[in-house]
């Protein structure tokens, strides 16, 4: 019974690796700039990162912290878009946006106990800092307001996600995969530094 | 109660070694030559057994060690291993850094073979020592052109997908003769670690 279980376990895990190769060739949906922004947020890395980091920092400290992040980096991201879309500088601040996320992955592996303003004030500038980024890259590659829609929407989506993951995690020995994954999103931050110094960023 | 520590562990090991496999299948797609991104970062840990048997000997020292080392280990070394990356890459030498991973697996695979058991400051220490080399090896390795971020991302998710797979083996030592088994797995480091010490020297 048991190893039955584990071979369905087990070619599940293996059929779910297989549709990974066609992936590998798909290049864009042609949605339109709507899903574009949508998916946007999923292949910007530092992005995505900050996201995640931020979400289950969040989470791990209860509902209603949870509840203030998502509506202060909801409102902050589209801010920052809009000044984004209007002032659309060519920039990337590549230091700056995986200093972000690197500084998050710390606080979620070291599980310090913040406050719920403290969490808000950081949901409000890491909002403002992507968001910005984001509107001017969305005015950039021509998707504009539409698919800067978009990426709030996913960005929206992907917060309440995670956060609701942690906050339903919160306790117990799977606070420990929280804080584990926040090493992990760390790490990646500490080696970007690297790159970003190697190639004279 | 021993049931399901069995399902979970099968689990735990079955998801860890495939995920772990996981860029051997995709491979196919990169381009001959191509040195870039994500799955060269999550192949570049698998690459190595040197690499391989140190972290997976981790996995098996934090399962030996129980909570809070069973957390605290694959919390410090990813973070300690990108420190020592981030030195590699930005081109700060490390003296002995081959001679440093292939002990890395002679002291671990010690550990676990010997079911050593010391506090977790020294634990935690010795791991992010030696993960320390690990980085730097990986950093100063990094093929030009690869995509930075993606391929840290690879190369972190690989590295601690590893230690899951050592963790989810480790948690064989609830079945009766588990523990056994698991040292003479610690056995098996030791002796690859040697051999890749001896290599070191010669």
């Amino acid at each position: 019974m048991i190893l039955r279980r584990h071979y369905t376990w087990l070619t599940l895990l293996t059929a779910l690796i297989i549709p990974g190769r066609a992936d590998a060739h798909l290049v864009n949906t042609g949605f339109g700039p709507f899903y574009d922004g949508i998916s946007h947020l999923f292949v910007t890395a530092p992005d995505l990162l900050v996201v995640v980091a931020l979400g289950l920092l969040a989470g791990m400290r209860g509902k209603a912290t949870s509840r203030g992040m998502l509506l202060a980096i909801t409102l902050a991201w589209s801010i920052g878009g809009v000044m984004g879309l209007t002032f659309a500088p060519a920039i990337t601040w590549a230091v700056a946006t995986t200093v972000s996320f690197l500084l998050l992955g710390a606080l979620l592996a070291l599980d310090r106990d913040l406050s719920r303003s403290t969490i808000i004030v950081i949901a409000v500038a890491v909002g403002l800092t992507h968001g910005f980024l984001n509107g001017a890259e969305s005015a950039a590659s021509g998707i504009g307001l539409v698919g800067f829609t978009g990426s709030v929407a996913a960005l929206a989506v992907m917060a309440t996600l995670t956060t609701a993951l942690a906050v339903s995690f919160a306790n117990g020995a799977a606070r420990i995969a929280l804080r584990v994954a926040g090493s992990w999103i760390a790490a990646i931050g500490i080696l970007m530094l690297g790159w970003l110094f190697r190639s004279g960023v | 109660m021993k049931i399901s520590l069995h399902r979970r562990a099968l689990l735990l090991a079955s998801t860890g070694v495939v995920a772990a496999a996981w860029p051997f299948f995709v491979w196919a797609h990169e381009e001959t030559g191509q040195a870039a991104g994500f799955l060269s970062g999550l192949s570049h840990p698998v690459s190595g057994l040197d690499h391989v048997l140190a972290m997976v000997a981790v996995g098996f020292w934090g399962a030996q060690l129980g909570a809070p080392a069973l957390w605290a280990l694959p919390v410090a070394f990813p973070m300690v291993m990108a420190l020592g990356g981030m030195l590699g890459l930005m081109g700060i030498p490390l003296p002995g850094v081959e001679l440093g991973i292939a002990l890395s697996a002679v002291a671990l695979g010690a550990m676990v073979l010997g079911e050593v058991k010391p506090s977790l400051p020294i634990a935690a220490g010795l791991v992010s020592f030696f993960a320390s080399f690990h980085g730097h090896a990986h950093g100063t390795e990094l093929p030009d052109g690869a995509s930075g971020l993606y391929y840290s991302i690879g190369f972190v998710v690989a590295t601690g997908l590893l230690h899951v797979a050592g963790i989810g083996f480790g948690m064989i030592r609830e079945w009766p003769r588990g523990p056994i088994v698991l040292r003479a797995a610690g056995g098996v480091v030791l002796a690859g670690g040697l051999y890749f010490l001896w290599q070191a020297i010669a």
